[in-house]
């Protein structure tokens, strides 16, 4: 997450104090990712020396110094915007990685471990549907970051299930042996 | 106390070499006020399961009791009575009557049931506006949409004194929003005393659950633990997150 142009978004209309900025940093991603106040002063700092943003004069950060974004600043946030967030390599998954551990370790039944991670992620799922229909309609940014949570943790659970399947089917009819060359596919990070 | 209680049920279909086991030992209770989700993949049985529970097929072996009623110990008729006027259920495809309108569609199960068409209408009527569809009332279902016709189902389900909701993948081919609002209808039905169980394999549309079972091969492997307060997911020892 990038807590340097969520705050470039926050200057954008207009400027800013600090203590001001963290708290409508919370407000706007409904409050669910809490933001040191340190954190804040540290990537203004930065984002000051990199001419992103400017202050008011030279005092160093404290509660009354103001930030405004500079054009630079607001260059740098729409390309931010408009540039799609690298998804080209795989996540290293831990999750990915245990069902793939379990499959090779005797006397433990993937299956098992397929359905405790399911079990866990529909229990997470059931507290934020139940959050997101108490706070849905008073917190529409609050209802976006639920809705993406839920779409998250749907996504795991399909993956699961169909990785589920996939080892019963493989179980009934086992692979057969592959006579043709090896084709490895890398996916290349842009 | 349960309300629908399943104990020990199997159901098999076919014999010798042939036989498939649909379900097997299941055991399920549901209170009144609860909303209990199954959820599998296809072929798990969870279908087999609602059915049986509606009293729409007959175990091959184990109890289903409703309202401490054995329905193995019911009459043909008992049972049709008790599909009449207890049960409601839920279709995936909705099953609505295109010659009826929405109105008509919903009072349908009380005037079959023998009450007066003015009391069924009126009670077709107070289901619909529960439902927010009260302005539909005359429309037919190809004048709705998909969301509205999955509503108009929902308020046929639970129409009069009905205390039992089945409902077998509710939200069908619905988007996200209309599948929060057809379960968030009938979790409103829940709320004021109707016992219900959806089956479905979509977390999402399981996540409304009070309690999710999860069946696999037909049967019972695991079911969800009661929750914690919501606001534990708030709080920074909540476990992890990629956020955190």
């Amino acid at each position: 997450m990038s807590v340097r142009h969520a705050l470039l978004a926050l200057l954008s209309d207009g400027p800013k104090y600090g203590l001001q900025l963290r708290q409508e940093f919370e407000t706007s991603t409904g409050e669910i990712w809490p933001l040191n106040v340190g954190q804040v002063y540290t990537t203004l700092q930065r984002l000051e020396r990199d001419g992103l943003v400017e202050s008011d004069d030279a005092e160093e950060p404290g509660p009354q110094k103001g930030f405004r974004i500079t054009d630079s600043g607001g260059k740098e946030l729409k390309v931010w915007l408009s540039t799609p967030s690298d998804m080209t390599s795989p996540p290293r998954d831990e999750l990915v990685i245990k069902v793939l551990s379990a499959m090779r370790v005797p006397g433990v039944s993937v299956h098992d471990v397929i359905q405790v991670h399911r079990r866990y992620l529909v229990e997470l799922m059931q507290q934020w549907t139940r959050l997101k229909e108490d706070e849905a309609d008073f917190d529409l940014s609050f209802a976006l970051v639920a809705d993406a949570e839920l779409f998250r943790l749907d996504s795991v659970v399909r993956w699961l299930d169909t990785a589920d399947g996939r080892l019963k089917r493989a179980a009934i009819e086992p692979a057969v042996a592959r006579t043709g060359p090896v084709l490895r596919r890398r996916l290349v990070a842009r | 106390m349960s309300y629908l209680e399943l104990r020990k049920v199997s159901k098999s279909y076919g014999d010798g070499a042939g036989e498939v086991q649909a379900i097997q030992d299941v055991d399920l209770s549901v209170a009144r006020g609860a909303l209990v989700a199954v959820m599998g993949p296809s072929g798990s049985g969870k279908s087999t399961l609602l059915t049986i529970a509606g009293s729409l097929e007959e175990p091959t072996a184990g109890d289903v009791l409703i309202d401490g009623a054995n329905l193995s110990a019911m009459s043909r008729n008992d049972k049709a009575r008790l599909r009449r006027r207890t049960i409601g259920y839920v279709f995936q495809d909705f099953n609505l009557l295109a010659g009826l309108t929405a109105a008509e569609n919903v009072s349908l199960p009380l005037e079959l049931d023998g009450v007066s068409a003015k009391k069924a209408h009126m009670a077709g009527m107070t289901a619909l506006e529960g439902l927010g569809l009260a302005d539909r009332a005359t429309h037919y279902p190809d004048e709705l949409s998909g969301g509205e016709r999955q509503r108009v189902a929902i308020a046929r389900a639970v129409v009069g004194e009905r205390s039992l909701l089945l409902a077998d993948e509710p939200s069908g081919a619905l988007d996200s929003t209309n599948g929060d609002a057809v379960m968030r209808m009938i979790l409103t039905a829940c709320r004021r005393g109707v016992a219900a169980v959806v089956v479905t394999h979509d977390a999402q549309l399981a996540s409304w659950a009070d309690r999710v079972v999860f069946l696999r091969d037909g049967r019972v492997v695991d079911q969800t633990l009661p929750p914690p307060s919501p606001e534990a997911l708030l709080q920074e020892s909540s476990g992890p997150s990629p956020y955190r």
